[in-house]
């Protein structure tokens, strides 16, 4: 009987990694393991054609003092990031508080202005911003309407990234949506209670609505954040894989992009890679450890 | 204080006046923001001289020969693009919902000795940007052979790669109460039978939400076809609208507003029919589309 029991057990422990075994092939041969090469590779020259050669801390200390385009590229990066995610987040909680106060129709405008974050991602919306501001898109014949002289907004080194800025923007309904779900969450009667103390709308956000929903704030922003780091796309098709004009919309991203892939230096790529990570760990580590002095977690 | 009842936040007496002028903003809001997307639709069945002459939603005559250019404009037609396209982005399904869904009944159900160790290595690589492992994992697929395969866009997602999805069904799989699986495990049921039998037909929520994001973020991927697709004849229909701006010099805009337009109609779809799932989906998990 006990041994019965046992074998049982057994066969159960067996199964467990018998279920795992795709996960840990991938993990194994997909992410650790080519984790762990491209850093070494960090510490090479290697151009796919022979060995990596070894060249000690060469591309760290080049990213960091003799290469102009990495510093375009994290301005323009930092710049687009945040502007972008507070722009975005403050949109959509402007909207989720509008939709929020019991408005006939709401499904239908939660998904109309759900829709735009569903296909932004999509080359085919990234095509469509380009044409929209382009010297004689929809924008400019818009602002003609209003007898306004329009420019070419993406072809303009001062504004072209302000049109990718808008683009994330445009893509605020899956914020609101969060934004909408956390709002659900707080209680009537705690409104209702300001009410009865005498404290109008504008002192009921400020005390009520905001710091209650800090935490889907902080949520929001966190992966908002790390995901605007790591945009790519849009760039691509509005600057044709340039990052132009003039390095305008030079996202980090496609400046790897550029070293791996246009000019094949897989050592400097990957030390740009784990610069990447670098950046996106402290920014993450420092708003876990600011958060609490603002986040607030109830009881 | 009757004013003040009037406005109240959640109460769902609105004034009329302030519940009007909501509607207006909200309603303008949506047509500001929808119109390039109709707009789009409508520059494809314009004729062709009418696209950039007229900011109108309107065509003074529906003409279908954007589509016919569009389909053809490029060496391969645009048939064998959204071909490959669900091609991939089905066996992407195929493959993501069986390893994640696999992994996560190990994690969320079995015991077995270095569980918890390899669920920490899992949650770590949710914070993994992709790009560390972008350069490696392109030098491998290099080795194998598979550049220009649709192997390297494929074979990962049955390596269970996307560890967002392993956390989403753990969670939903740790609500499923206990005794049902034990009761089958009296029954005799082996673990796979349990996996099969019971997790799964109890999940089609968390499924479906893994099916459809899993849907639309293949089919909207451009990086990696980008890197792993050189001949024209494997693009998938990103990598094609991309290669159709930089050929049409003379501009056929109509030709891909029509192919762009196209290009979104799946994820369209998902949205008309699924509707009530998406919303939901990214409201209980915080998935960022």
């Amino acid at each position: 009987m006990a041994a019965g029991r046992l074998g049982f057990r057994r066969a159960i422990r067996l199964d467990g990694y018998a279920f795992l075994a795709p996960w840990l092939a991938g993990f194994c041969g997909l992410t650790a393991g080519p984790a762990l090469y491209s850093l070494y590779l960090s510490f090479t020259r290697y151009d796919l054609v022979g060995d990596p050669r070894f060249v000690g801390l060469a591309n760290y200390t080049r990213i960091i003092s003799q290469d102009p385009k990495f510093w375009v590229a994290m301005k323009v990066t930092f710049t687009y990031v945040f502007l972008a995610v507070p722009l975005k987040l403050g949109f959509a909680l402007a909207i989720a508080m509008l939709l929020n106060k019991g408005i006939r129709g709401l499904p239908i405008y939660r998904a109309l202005f759900y829709l735009p974050s569903l296909l932004g991602g999509s080359v085919a919306i990234a095509i469509l911003w380009r044409r929209v501001f382009s010297s004689d898109g929809l924008f400019n014949q818009a602002l003609a309407m209003l007898g306004i002289q329009g420019m070419g907004w993406v072809t303009t080194p001062e504004t072209a990234l302000y049109t990718l800025v808008l683009l994330t923007v445009w893509q605020f309904g899956s914020s609101m949506i969060i934004f909408l779900a956390g709002l659900r969450q707080i209680p009537h009667d705690v409104y209702e209670a300001a009410s009865l103390d005498g404290a109008g709308a504008t002192r009921q956000f400020f005390l009520i609505t905001l710091p209650l929903l800090t935490p889907v704030i902080f949520f929001n922003a966190i992966v908002q954040t790390i995901d605007a780091f790591k945009a790519f796309t849009s760039s691509f098709i509005i600057s044709d894989g340039t990052g132009g004009p003039v390095n305008a919309t030079l996202f980090y991203t496609l400046y790897l992009f550029q070293e791996a892939f246009a000019y094949f230096r897989m050592g400097y790529a990957s030390a740009l890679a784990w610069v990447l990570v670098l950046i996106i760990g402290s920014f993450t580590a420092i708003s876990f450890a600011m958060s609490r002095y603002w986040v607030h977690y109830d009881e | 204080m009757n004013k003040r009842s009037g406005n109240n936040i959640n109460g769902l007496r609105v004034s009329t006046w302030g519940g009007i002028r909501r509607h207006a903003m909200l309603t303008c809001l949506s047509i500001v923001m929808l119109y390039p997307l109709l707009w789009m639709v409508s520059s494809s069945l314009k004729p062709a001289d009418e696209i950039f002459t007229s900011a109108s939603l309107i065509p003074s005559r529906i003409d279908l020969s954007a589509y016919r250019r569009g389909w053809f404009g490029l060496d391969v037609s645009f048939g064998v693009f959204f071909l490959n396209s669900l091609i991939v982005s089905v066996l992407s399904v195929i493959g993501n919902v069986m390893s994640c869904s696999l992994a996560a009944f190990a994690f969320a159900r079995l015991t077995f000795p270095g569980r918890n160790f390899c669920f920490a290595l899992m949650l770590g690589t949710l914070m993994l940007p992709y790009h560390v492992v972008l350069i490696p994992q392109y030098i491998l697929f290099l080795n194998l052979g598979w550049i220009d395969t649709f192997l390297p866009l494929v074979v990962p997602k049955f390596l269970a790669t996307d560890a967002f999805f392993i956390f989403l069904m753990v969670q939903f799989f740790r609500g499923i109460p206990r005794e049902l699986d034990e009761a089958a495990r009296i029954d005799g049921c082996s673990a796979f039978m349990i996996y099969r039998k019971v997790m799964l037909p109890l999940s089609t929520p968390v499924l479906a939400t893994a099916v459809i994001f899993t849907f639309i973020f293949t089919w909207d991927d451009f990086f990696a076809p980008l890197i792993y697709l050189g001949d024209p004849g494997n693009y998938t229909s990103q990598v094609a609208l991309r290669s159709f701006i930089d050929s049409s010099n003379q501009s056929d805009w109509g030709g891909l507003f029509a192919m762009s337009s196209l290009a979104l109609v799946p994820v369209l779809g998902f949205f008309i029919f699924f509707q009530k799932l998406l919303i939901e989906g990214i409201a209980t998990t915080g998935m960022k589309r």
